[in-house]
């Protein structure tokens, strides 16, 4: 069977591809826009913090013989206290400043790193064995679909959904979205924003994390994965407009799509076609499909 | 502030004089033909966030793009210097327009994700692009002649025509900035809204700003091919854009000559350390960034300055 020419096959394959690329954009732009929202800060670390994930799980099983299940849980805390603690060391200091400060210093951080680990693991690849349970594929009768790929897919919904969840419908959520309209006056109400705004950013760390534990077993865990990433993930949050949380994840899992389709039907063009949809959204609509701003 | 104008004059046909010196003093001429080139990438960088306060995080693009145009026309096509130094400009400005139209529709830190995001894309061009040499760049570029005439195969020659083009360069933004469209830009800088009500186009004045410093950029760049000999990706790669932001910032964004200053610091850095320590220079230079951006937001410039200022202010005080 076939589609326009190409084996239904490969055609699935690269859509499948696209959906798990399309997962991880969806958890690193969810973060992006997170912590955005409350501290005005474009998170440039964000793909260092997604390597550190995948590092720190890499590191817990080849050290310590922690397997996948708790590196699961363990690396994106890790990730997230690393967060806190950036948040409290470097970031509180510059939120009266011009934000462009903080997108400066995260640049920073995220140079140190991946320097780090360029120092300690080279720029080769580490390998990083597909869990047990998780390994081997399904045959679906029209395809065969690797069972840790439907995994990451799965989960990374799961987990978007809860986030959006908690945001949008709690009344922690609700304490967060009224701290991004105006900090001052929730602050006045008694709740500790400080704290708010330390653990927002721990979270959005965290989500990174996750993401990079989830990426491990099927790219290679080097230092250079995250600063790939990042910068794709930045169009995708122009793309979307990072006012909304479900359009961030809309927007993340539609692009991987959209990118695992240009690489069925015109491969060359796959690492740049999120970047000429971006050049095409501002054309038409300057402020990002769910953004709100004029 | 006569007297601190006078001051400033004589410090830089000091620096001139030295520069003109140099070949004699024994500095090795390629390492100052980097800086150099480097100075000139800074100063179009800072004309763009300095004085018009709009901070690219993909002037690698254009720095890259017209190292490529120009390496590609002097090798291929047998362009002289001039032409292929002119061709690599025209393109990096071209392409500053082409960028500068998409970028300007947002403002503050989404013109930053948007440029480098636009920046990322010309990398995967330059990556793919069939005249490019892919993965090893465009080797062996030669300095042919200028007009046909001047031969720039020995350093002495190539450095003073680099110099020459520096001055040039530090001339032309220094006038820019002092012409009735640089005050434009300052107000844009300070408050734009405010200059949109007094009626200005103000997205015109950025796009010509982006231009211009697009054009600079590229010509900084074009010069790097002819001073080394070669075009490679590294020249268009995000950490680039990422340098030249460290070294305006470093320097003191805003000023004259921090970015020169800040270019100078980071190279000279570079070159020190990247036998010793290897990875090592990317923690380094990151250290350097979170420090600047969290003590020293003036830059060593601004700082001097700001420094000089407040002990003029002071005197001024004790004198009533």
């Amino acid at each position: 069977m076939e589609i326009f020419g190409i084996p239904l096959q490969a055609f699935l394959g690269q859509l499948l591809l696209g959906l798990v690329n399309g997962a991880f954009y969806a958890l690193l732009s969810l973060g992006l826009a997170v912590i955005f929202g409350l501290l005005g800060i474009v998170n440039f670390s964000h793909g260092a913090l997604y390597m550190l994930g995948a590092f720190a799980a890499w590191i817990m099983l080849d050290q310590f013989g922690i397997n996948y299940w708790f590196a699961l849980v363990l690396a994106p805390l890790t990730v997230g206290l690393l967060g806190a603690l950036i948040e409290r060391l470097f970031l509180k200091r510059l939120y009266k400043l011009d934000p462009l400060y903080g997108l400066l210093l995260t640049f920073g951080l995220a140079l140190i790193a991946e320097g780090i680990f360029r120092e300690l693991y080279g720029v080769s690849g580490q390998n990083y064995d597909v869990p047990e349970l998780l390994s081997g594929a399904t045959n679906l009768g029209f395809m065969v679909l690797p069972n840790y790929r439907a995994w990451v897919v799965l989960v990374s919904l799961v987990v978007c959904m809860g986030t959006w969840y908690l945001i949008e419908r709690t009344r922690l959520g609700a304490y967060l979205r009224a701290g991004t309209e105006n900090a001052a006056l929730v602050q006045a109400f008694g709740i500790n924003v400080p704290l708010m705004v330390t653990l927002t950013y721990g979270a959005g760390a965290a989500l990174a994390g996750l993401a990079g534990v989830l990426a491990a077993p099927i790219i290679q865990v080097n230092p250079l994965m995250g600063s790939n990433l990042i910068i794709v993930v930045f169009a995708v949050v122009v793309i979307g407009g990072m006012g909304s949380i479900l359009g961030s994840i809309l927007t993340g899992l539609g692009l991987g799509v959209v990118e695992g389709l240009t690489r069925v039907f015109y491969p060359e063009a796959s690492s740049i076609v999120v970047f000429v949809i971006m050049v095409i959204v501002l054309m038409v609509r300057p402020a990002g499909l769910f953004g709100k701003e004029v | 502030m006569n007297k601190a104008n006078k001051l400033i004059s004589v410090t830089y046909l000091l620096l001139l004089i030295l520069a003109l010196l140099a070949p004699m003093l024994g500095l090795y001429p390629v390492f100052v033909m980097k800086l150099l080139c480097f100075a000139i990438f800074a100063c179009a960088f800072n004309l763009l966030l300095g004085f018009t306060g709009l901070l690219s995080f993909g002037h690698a693009a254009f720095f890259g793009s017209a190292a490529y145009i120009t390496g590609y026309f002097i090798k291929s096509q047998h362009f002289t210097p001039e032409l292929g130094l002119l061709a690599g400009a025209v393109g990096a400005g071209l392409i500053g327009l082409v960028v500068g139209l998409v970028a300007i529709r947002r403002q503050g830190i989404y013109f930053a994700m948007i440029t480098l995001a636009i920046a990322q894309m010309v990398f995967f061009v330059c990556l793919q692009a069939p005249f490019t040499g892919g993965e090893d760049g465009l080797q062996g570029v030669p300095r042919g002649a200028l007009f046909g005439l001047l031969s720039l195969a020995s350093d002495t020659a190539m450095y003073y025509l680099v110099l020459a083009v520096f001055v040039a360069c530090f001339l032309a933004i220094s006038r820019i900035v002092h012409s009735p469209f640089g005050q434009v830009l300052k107000m844009i800088r300070e408050n734009e809204p405010r200059a949109i009500s007094l009626g200005y186009q103000v997205d015109r004045y950025k796009l010509l700003a982006f231009v211009l410093s697009a054009a600079l950029a590229g010509l900084a760049g074009s010069l790097k091919t002819l001073v080394m000999g070669f075009a490679t990706l590294s020249d268009v790669h995000w950490t680039m854009s990422g340098e030249v932001i460290l070294m305006t910032l470093l320097g003191g964004v805003g000023t004259f000559f921090g970015p020169v200053f800040g270019s100078g610091l980071v190279i000279s850095l570079q070159n020190l350390l990247a036998d010793k320590v290897g990875s090592w220079v990317t923690v380094i230079i990151g250290a350097i960034f979170v420090l600047c951006v969290l003590a020293f937001r003036k830059g060593v410039v601004g700082e001097l300055q700001a420094y000089l200022e407040r002990r003029r202010r002071a005197a001024a005080t004790s004198d009533v």
